[in-house]
């Protein structure tokens, strides 16, 4: 069972104490963007078999939604940060690739 | 034969005996023993039946790898089935007795399998009974189902409770022998947080057991002086009689503790699950003794030999009174040893090595016992119990040399490191060859959240097997220099053995897979590991192979001609033995099974005939049944008393969400598929809610209070799912806008006064001008009614003059009994959620989860009224845009009137001609809401149909299930009052 | 062998508080002279402040809960919504949307320790700390008003689910429960 840590309190709890929320760093498509546009946003995901970016939220907790990159196979946690961000943080980026050489941000 | 020594015993106390029975027949034994230990202890030496050969079975091992001795224990609400009465502490009056026999365990009918166990081999059951397929059913089927399986399931509930506990550590080690023990003294030096837990009732282990010195020491004063040592360390906590079960991710463990001084039926919990959290794990789970695979093993009367020396240290109890060792390493020895000291007969020590010399061989030899190398047990004499054995060269095919006369036989194939704790979260093992057996690699541990390893070994369970050796391991010294002479890997006895030896040796005793089995799969094909372990069932019983699963991949090794470590092995899963599913539970049974939400009117509900129906975790009323009537004569009543009246609902469970900001109104506008920011304070609008998928989620009324501040109600099972779904959009998409949500759900009790007395109901409370003229439909006010805060909203979910009115929640039931109170005599009546339904239905009004399903549209509920056309976005528009959203040919709601005037069933199929590509009629719609309508006095539903508002008057036919078909005519929804002139009132 | 021992923690439901809702950047100075001007004082996070009108407990970086006695509950929030007017903050009175319960004696700590998933060792969890967690299976809050006494909220509907699963964790304890 993950343990993950709140970004906003603080807490760090097991995942009990959280719900999850998919993938992260969509791109909303509204009306008049394209279908394809439209498709890709509802429903293409990477899911990929290693760093994942994914969403959460403190639900038992301080009800915020944040983001946190996980190793899918190895369940490792390189961080969580706060969700009002387009992208992973640059530092978070730099400690994946350096514990994951090879690996590219998508 | 079996019995119990007069001195000695360090665990019983021979001051407090102990009455049991066993299959019916009473037993004594003494406080501290185990129900094996007690049984032996009487010279009961059959405990049970095998799984397949229903073959006699005895007791095999000391501890929780017992495969034989499984029991049913206790009775009623307090019988458990698959008990293992090796760990089984004996109480006073304790029923237990053995499983898998029938008629009795002394004479067993199944036992004729064992005759026949030559047609009974691996994958048996898959290659024969296939075909025919009725034989199956009717004839090999309910043979099986009677001879097969162990325990029975209870019948009755768990008359006992559990609990969890959340228990928190940096360093958490499972196992208090000698290497958990010098673990804990480390860790807790260091000032650690330290939890040591060792699933015994005692201390040390092995060591204290084997006598051995420990750190210059002997093994019992070194024991005392640590567990002292520890206790004296405020940062360390250690418990006996905590069985460590499951290593999972970060750092999560279980462990299960029968809660102590529990009886069955006392008030007490019977067992606590801790979910500790930790961020280091050591094992030090010590090391499991193989069986050798000779023919015969399974005899009762055949033990490991470290076990042999358990009962006899700890409960002064002997299988027999000549034992025969037989063994492939030194550590038997200490058994010849033991049960010499102890004056017991030991009538030669069979060793499979060549010659060898060590200090324990010095020892057995000055002790004048007779060992002979090179030697082997071709098979074991006797039935239901050992009578002698006959010796062979190891080398050779079995051609009998001797026969020695005795009544048992202490068996030791070597020792494996109890590895499952570090493997269960993805430790990696490495095969020892020079040890024979798999040890965990240090450099493939488990990960832990931060990405480094947190799961370790030390001591026996790291493959360090002598005392000092596993206390020098887990204190980080030096690795004295072995003294025991290296084990033979020896995996059959003797080495050449002949199929009809091979065919019995056992190598899972529960299951019944013999070495001849292991070989067949291996023949047929099912070279995998994992393959060959389900296609035997070896290792699949209760016991999970702590026994037999390193012989069982050295003999599957041998028969692909692999190596042991290209063979493989299983994967340990957790739990190491098994839970009781009453204490996954925990606390979670009974009223508490799951939360139960309580309106504040529920006491009343309760004391006033209310039936209830779960809507989400709510209990709501489903009606209010009054004496002489059927709940389906309450229902009627209470729409009728709505129609003709005035009713009362507990609205209570709405969700009712503040929106307050800025951005509030453009929020709610990208929320909602119509309009908000233009709705006037003090006014309502309904609203609907869509996923980006473009389907329906919700629906209510929403109020806009001032100039930046709306209420949005919600479905009752909705609240909290819209109150997150808004949550999600503002912080993760939309951060930027300036708007804050609040829950008030529980803040407010609401009560709908509903139908055409309403009004005058209300103003007979006093308080707030509720006319038409100062409260129109679709407006809300604030005020006071009966000297209540309130907010009152004029809108209406059954086509009546209606008021919802919403009070602090602590004065709900006050506001409630006024109602019911002044409202006598205007024949007031409390309604439920059916005939809100009825009511809702015969206005044609949808219903979320009723209606819709999550592929339901607003448009395909003609809610086109609902969304806007000037807005140029809102969640799910541009899905709702897509091409299958917009075929002419979706199902469409309308409402159906059956020609009979019958109620159609709920969800029915209206079909077509012909049949679809899977040979089914086609499909053109079906029911979502049906019911009677008293108002009407006839059925009426609603459905959703293939073009079906441009199909008025057409009759549909609804085929029933067991025959017949219903036939009904399209019409619109709306049944009732269709001009609503009511709602007015 | 551990000892077997029983002790009882007290579990007892409290009457109805005053509680409001306060939601506002709190980092913002406007919060901090907002909680100032009515004689309240801005907690650190994840504590719970004693001031003069009220305890003040966070609860998230832009909520506090403010507790306060009953009869004071009306008046505060709407001497704290005039005071807020045209700030982009939210005041709502919820006194009566939740439960209150009192857990006291030796053994508070591992009746709690039964139902949620939160450290509560001596030393890991002390007075003046508030965590929003859950109980068995319901949310809740918790903090300490004593050396071995907590309160804990919860929602008012749940609140006979709490106080049975909290009356049935306070039944049983031994020497084998150290926290
Ligand atoms: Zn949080």
């Amino acid at each position: 069972m993950l343990l993950l840590t709140c970004p906003y309190c603080g807490v760090t709890a097991e995942e009990t104490e959280f719900a999850p929320g998919g993938a992260a760093h969509l791109t909303r498509a509204g009306p008049g963007e394209g279908d394809d546009a439209l498709e890709a946003y509802l429903f293409h995901r990477a899911n990929p078999k290693g760093v994942h970016f994914e969403r959460w939220r403190h639900a038992y907790g301080c009800g915020k939604w944040f983001l946190a990159a996980r190793d899918t196979v190895t369940m490792e946690v390189f961080g969580t940060y706060p969700a009002q961000v387009s992208a992973p943080p640059p530092e978070l980026i730099d400690t994946i690739r350096t514990k994951r050489p090879g690996w590219e941000p998508a | 034969m079996a019995h119990r020594l007069d001195t000695g015993g360090r665990l019983i106390d021979r001051a407090a005996p102990m009455d049991f029975s066993f299959n019916g027949k009473g037993f004594r034994g003494f406080a501290g023993d185990t129900l094996a230990s007690a049984l032996l202890a009487s010279d009961q030496m059959l405990m049970g039946r095998s799984f397949k050969y229903h073959r006699p079975r005895g007791v095999v091992a000391r501890g929780h790898e017992e495969p034989n001795a499984l029991m049913n224990i206790g009775a009623g609400p307090f019988f458990e089935p698959n008990q293992r009465a090796t760990v089984t502490p004996l109480t006073e009056g304790l029923e237990a007795e053995s499983q898998n026999h029938w008629p009795s365990l002394e004479t067993d009918a199944g036992a004729v399998n064992g005759l026949l166990s030559r047609f009974l081999p691996a994958g048996f059951y898959y290659k024969t009974f296939i075909h025919p397929r009725p034989a199956w059913k009717h004839l090999f089927e309910p043979f099986i189902r009677q001879s097969a399986g162990l325990g029975r399931a209870p019948k009755e509930p768990d008359g006992d409770r559990y609990e969890h506990f959340y228990r928190f550590c940096d360093v958490l080690i499972a196992g208090g022998g000698i290497a958990g023990l010098q673990a804990a003294l480390k860790a807790g030096e260091s000032g650690a947080r330290v939890l040591l837990l060792e699933q015994a009732p005692v201390w040390g282990g092995r060591a204290a057991i084997d006598g051995d010195d420990v750190d210059g020491q002997p093994a019992a004063d070194w024991i005392a002086g640590a567990v002292a040592r520890l206790e004296a360390m405020p940062n360390v906590a250690l418990h006996t009689g905590v069985m460590v079960s499951g290593v999972y991710d970060h750092g999560y463990v279980l462990a299960a503790q029968p809660v102590p001084g529990h009886r069955p039926g006392s008030s007490t919990s019977r067992e606590r699950l801790w979910r500790i959290r930790t961020d280091w794990v050591e094992v030090a789970a010590g090391a499991i003794e193989r069986p050798l695979s000779f023919a015969g093993n399974d005899i009762p009367g055949v033990m490991l030999a470290g076990a042999v020396r358990d009962y006899l240290a700890d409960f002064a109890v002997v299988a027999g009174a000549r034992t025969v060792v037989v063994t492939n390493n030194d550590d038997a020895y200490r058994t010849a040893l033991a049960l010499h000291a102890a004056g017991q007969a030991v009538p030669a020590i069979i060793d499979a090595r060549a010659e060898t010399d060590s200090p324990l061989i010095a020892a057995v030899r000055e002790a004048g016992l007779r060992i002979a190398f090179g030697t082997g047990i071709a098979q074991v004499v006797g039935g239901k119990r050992v009578t002698g054995v006959r010796l062979c060269p190891q080398s050779g095919d079995g051609t009998m040399t001797e026969e020695i006369r005795c009544d048992a036989v202490a068996m030791s194939g070597g020792w494996s490191p109890a590895v499952h704790l570090f493997s269960q979260c993805g430790g990696k093992l490495t095969w020892d060859a020079d040890q024979a057996f798999f040890r965990p690699d240090p450099e493939r541990a488990p990960m832990s959240v931060d990405g480094t390893p947190f799961v370790f070994a030390v001591g026996a369970a790291n493959g360090h097997l002598e005392s000092a050796a596993a206390q020098a391991d887990a204190a980080g010294t030096p690795i004295p220099a072995a003294t025991e002479a290296l084990i033979a890997p020896v995996w059959r006895m003797p080495a050449q053995a002949p199929v009809k030896l091979r065919e019995k040796t056992w190598l899972d005793f529960q299951n019944d897979v013999k070495v001849s089995d292991v070989q067949l799969a291996a023949r047929e094909g099912f070279e995998s590991v994992e393959h060959a372990k389900r296609y035997t069932t070896l290792g699949m019983a209760t016991d999970q192979g702590k026994l037999s699963n390193v012989n069982g991949l050295a003999v599957l090794g041998d028969a692909l001609g692999r190596e042991i470590p290209q063979v493989g092995t299983t994967t340990f899963r957790p739990p190491y033995v098994p839970l009781n599913m009453g204490s996954i539970a925990g606390e979670a049974r009974g009223p508490i099974f799951q939360p139960l939400r309580k309106t504040p009117m529920d006491a009343w509900h309760e004391s006033h005939g209310a039936h209830w129906e779960p809507v989400g975790h709510w209990r709501r009323p489903y009606c209010f049944q009054r004496s002489g009537e059927s709940m389906e004569d309450a229902v009627a009543r209470e729409i009728l008393s709505v129609r003709r009246e005035v009713g009362l609902l507990d609205a209570s469970t709405l969700g009712k969400i503040l929106v307050k900001g800025p951005d509030a109104g453009r929020f709610l506008d990208m929320l909602y598929t119509n309009m908000m920011s233009t709705l006037a304070p003090g006014r309502c609008r309904y609203g609907l809610m869509c996923s980006e998928n473009g389907f329906l989620m919700d629906d209510g009324v929403v109020a806009r209070i001032d100039d930046d501040t709306w209420l949005c109600h919600t479905t009752t099972g909705g609240a909290d799912n819209i109150h997150g779904h808004m949550e999600d959009w503002l912080q993760t998409e939309w951060w930027d806008w300036k708007v804050w949500t609040q829950n008030l759900t529980e803040q407010f009790a609401q009560i709908a006064v509903v139908g055409p007395n309403a009004r005058t109901l209300l103003e007979r409370l006093g308080g707030m001008d509720l006319s038409a003229e100062a409260l129109p439909f679709m407006r809300w006010a604030e005020g006071e009614i009966a000297g209540i805060p309130a907010r009152v909203f004029r809108i209406s979910f059954s086509g009546e003059l209606s008021y919802e009115i919403a009070v602090p929640a602590g004065r709900g039931l006050e506001l409630w009994e006024r109602l019911v109170a002044e409202g006598a005599d205007l024949g007031v009546a409390p309604y439920g959620t059916e005939a809100l339904h009825v009511l809702r239905a015969e206005k044609g009004f949808i219903m979320i989860g009723d209606e819709t399903d999550g592929t339901v549209i607003p448009q395909d509920l003609g809610l086109d009224w609902a969304i806007s056309k000037k807005k140029t976005d809102y969640l799910g528009k541009a899905a709702q845009a897509r091409a299958h959203m917009t075929d002419p040919e979706r199902w469409k709601l309308v409402g159906l009137e059956t020609l009979d005037g019958t109620v159609l069933p709920d969800g029915a199929y209206a079909v077509t001609e012909g049949n679809n590509e899977l040979g089914q009629r086609n499909m053109i719609g079906r029911v979502t809401s049906s019911y009677r309508s008293p108002t009407l006095e006839r059925g009426i539903a609603m459905g959703l149909v293939q073009r079906g508002p441009e199909r008025m008057g057409e009759v549909l036919d609804f085929p029933l299930i067991g025959g017949g078909v219903t036939k009904a005519r399209i019409a619109s929804p709306v049944f009732y009052d269709p001009e609503g002139e009511r709602l007015h009132g | 062998m551990a000892e077997h021992t029983v002790a009882i923690t007290r579990v007892e439901r409290l009457p109805q508080g005053g509680m409001i809702t306060l939601r506002a950047d709190l980092e913002a100075q406007e919060a901090v002279d907002l909680l100032g001007m009515v004689g309240l004082a801005m907690p650190e996070m994840r504590r719970i402040a004693d001031t003069e009108a009220g305890q003040v407990a966070w609860m998230s970086p832009d909520e506090l809960l403010i507790l306060c006695p009953p009869e004071r509950a009306a008046a505060l929030a709407a001497q704290m919504a005039e005071a807020c007017a045209g700030e982009h903050m939210l005041v709502a009175e919820v006194s009566d949307a939740r439960a209150r319960f009192a857990i006291a004696g030796p053994t508070s700590r591992q009746t709690l320790a039964k139902l949620c998933p939160v450290d509560l060792a001596p030393g890991r969890f002390e007075p003046g700390e508030i965590r929003r967690t859950r109980l068995a299976q319901v949310a809740c809050a918790l903090w300490m008003t004593g050396p071995e006494a907590f309160e804990l909220i919860c929602f008012r509907s749940v609140a006979d689910y709490a106080e049975t699963a909290l009356n049935t964790a306070a039944t049983q304890f031994d020497a084998g429960m150290s926290l």
